[in-house]
């Protein structure tokens, strides 16, 4: 299992369409991608309503936690579009 | 003959007959299925079409209205995607229960956990959930959602409108759209000024049977829907229409032209906004800049005051959308009359001479230096300028700079980065007019704010309806003064606009002209019709 922690840079936080959009991208991974807010529940990052649900606003800390076959591709791809979106 | 007054969204006359419209929204009713399979694929066709159905949206609005309006249906669409709703609304059928209940049942869930979030952007999602449960459950039970069928254009009548129904409907059988709800800033006002549809919302009428197929007059400049107007009202308001329609039109064609006099004068013609949104509405005018972007709308309304990341992140978007164009952002310019309640005002006398806008700033310099901060950091990001409401004094303008050579000398120091900000002053006291020789001294530009400055000059209070007869807007003493502040400015080689309303006066643009204005800055709607009168001279 693969795992990182990330601040949410974004002013709108976890909005709309970046939520979309890491769903989408996670959607093509084989592995179990999930997301938490600190002290949170961990929801399914495939999921673009548990996304938002998490009401993650700016300065929020988020814990991703990858697990499967393609974990290692995965988890880079997830820290690459929270950098450069969020 | 009925007479409704409502908030009109757009400048225009509709006249047409009443279609009662109501969405075929009704709560479905929980029965118990034995086919599980069978409403499980159910189910999933429902969704397959509901999805064709918001792809085939997106495409449209793509078209029609641009990107950003068109997003939200992208975004309906992985929401109506979304594994874990899928999933609940799956699980429940599995137990028994029919697909219609089981979506309703599941959208409410999710629409009730975004309206719980502190976040008002979240909160605003609740309305989405149940627009895509809403549109899953009419496809369940074949309600054909927003057919017109009525062979003529019609004057849609309603509760409210979700932005999924508004854009759906066919335009050519629409001139006009009347609602009970929503606000001017609602998703519908926006796309009903976008489709150009004059229109009006948060309207004072019921929505009777008895309206249905009645004819009926959306007075767009007045904000009036009128039902069974007599012959008079009627023909006054078609040939209202037609001379609409045709000037809409032949204003179109003023789109990228310049703002020049026959005789090679120039006037920058900017707009006057009030919120991130109305960005759209200047660029689709043509707006050359922004003469006046009022920032009170990050102050009323909240529970405290805005942050400086709000602020910057506000006027950041603002500034980009610009793309490079001046944006002339107003410092807060609040007072007992318009005020919010952290702000701790108490009540006043005569608030419009009272505690309010610079006055508040230079007495609490910790919110006047979080705005500052917030506009230094956008103007990274295009052209800003700042100017300051309420000025009476060099002294006060001294005071100003001294904080603004602070919040600068603070972001130098953190290493951010800043753009070239032009710093002036709105002249709508009587006082700043008079002394406007030594004012032009000390700053860039000034901003002839006509409406206070008719108000303190005449000493009438333009709320107050009974001097509306005695109030002339176009007195000698107001237009001399104004002509005095453009000699003072042009003495001092800065440049001279006026935001106020009488900026966008046709029948004065001649007068401004030949004073040597700078710049008029109007609302988005009079940009092409003020580029036409400049254009006449």
């Amino acid at each position: 299992m693969k795992t990182f922690d990330y601040t949410i840079n974004d002013a709108l936080g976890i909005h709309a369409r970046p939520a979309g959009q890491l769903a989408k991208l996670v959607a093509g991974f084989g592995s179990k991608i999930t997301i938490a807010k600190e002290g949170g529940a961990d929801v399914s990052a495939k999921s673009i309503m548990s996304l938002m649900g998490l009401g993650a606003t700016k300065g929020t800390n988020v814990t991703v936690k990858v697990e499967g076959p393609d974990e290692d591709v995965a988890v880079k791809a997830v820290e690459d579009f929270l950098k450069a979106n969020l | 003959m009925i007479k409704c007054i409502g908030k009109s969204v757009l400048n225009g006359i509709a006249v047409g007959r009443v279609y009662v419209y109501r969405s075929g929204k009704f709560a479905p009713v929980k029965k118990q299925i034995e086919d599980v399979d069978k409403e499980q694929e159910r189910l999933m066709q429902a969704i397959a079409k509901a999805g064709e159905q918001l792809e085939e949206l997106y495409q449209n609005a793509l078209k029609t209205v641009g990107e950003e309006q068109a997003m939200i249906f992208d975004v309906h669409k992985m929401m109506l995607e979304d594994e874990g709703y899928q999933a609940d609304i799956k699980a429940m059928i599995s137990e028994g229960c029919n697909a219609e209940f089981a979506v309703q049942e599941t959208g409410d869930k999710y629409s009730a956990m975004f309206a719980a979030m502190d976040d008002e952007y979240m909160r605003a999602r609740s309305a989405d959930v149940i627009d895509i449960s809403g549109r899953v459950i009419d496809i369940l039970s074949g309600v054909g959602q927003t057919n017109i069928d009525s062979r003529e254009p019609v004057i849609l009548l309603a509760e409210d409108l979700t932005p999924s129904e508004t854009i759906q409907m066919d335009k050519s059988k629409i001139y006009a759209f009347v609602t009970v709800h929503g606000s001017a800033s609602s998703h519908t006002a926006i796309l009903a000024r976008s489709m150009n549809l004059p229109s009006i919302v948060n309207t004072d009428v019921e929505l009777l049977d008895k309206y249905h197929g009645k004819m009926a007059v959306v007075d767009g400049y007045n904000g009036e829907f009128i039902i069974d107007p007599d012959e008079d009202i009627l023909n006054d308001m078609l040939a209202k229409r037609e001379k609409w329609l045709k000037e809409t039109e032949e204003l179109k064609k003023l789109i990228g032209q310049e703002n020049v006099t026959r005789d090679g004068r120039r006037v920058n013609v900017y707009c006057n906004i009030g919120n991130v949104e109305d960005v759209d509405r200047v660029l689709k005018a043509d707006g050359g800049g922004i003469g006046l972007f009022r920032s009170e709308f990050l102050y009323l309304g909240k529970d405290d005051y805005p942050s400086e990341e709000e602020q910057f992140e506000s006027y950041k978007t603002v500034l980009e959308k610009m793309k490079g164009k001046k944006v002339i952002i107003r410092t807060l310019d609040i007072g007992a009359d318009k005020k919010a309640d952290y702000f701790n005002l108490e009540p006043e006398e005569n608030p419009a001479m009272g505690y309010r806008a610079i006055r508040i700033c230079l007495d609490r310099p910790e919110v006047f230096k979080t705005q500052l901060r917030a506009i230094y950091r956008a103007s990274a990001f295009g052209t800003a300028s700042i100017m300051f409401p309420m000025i009476i004094s060099v002294e006060e303008i001294r005071k100003i700079k001294e904080i603004v050579e602070e919040v600068k000398k603070e972001l130098t120091s953190e290493n951010i980065a800043m753009g070239e900000v032009e710093l002036g002053i709105m002249i709508e006291t009587p006082a700043a007019a008079v002394i406007s020789d030594e004012l032009a001294k000390e700053v860039e530009f000034f901003s002839i704010g006509t409406n206070d400055l008719t108000q303190y000059t005449l000493a009438i209070d333009r709320q107050n309806q009974k001097l509306e007869k005695v109030c002339d807007l176009h007195h000698k003493a107001v237009l001399k003064l104004i002509q005095m502040t453009v000699e003072n400015g042009h003495r001092e080689n800065i440049w001279v606009g006026i935001c106020g309303e009488l900026a966008s006066d046709t029948s004065l643009t001649q007068t401004f002209v030949d004073m040597g204005v700078d710049e008029l800055s109007v609302s988005p709607t009079y940009v092409l019709g003020l580029r036409k009168a400049i254009r006449e001279i």
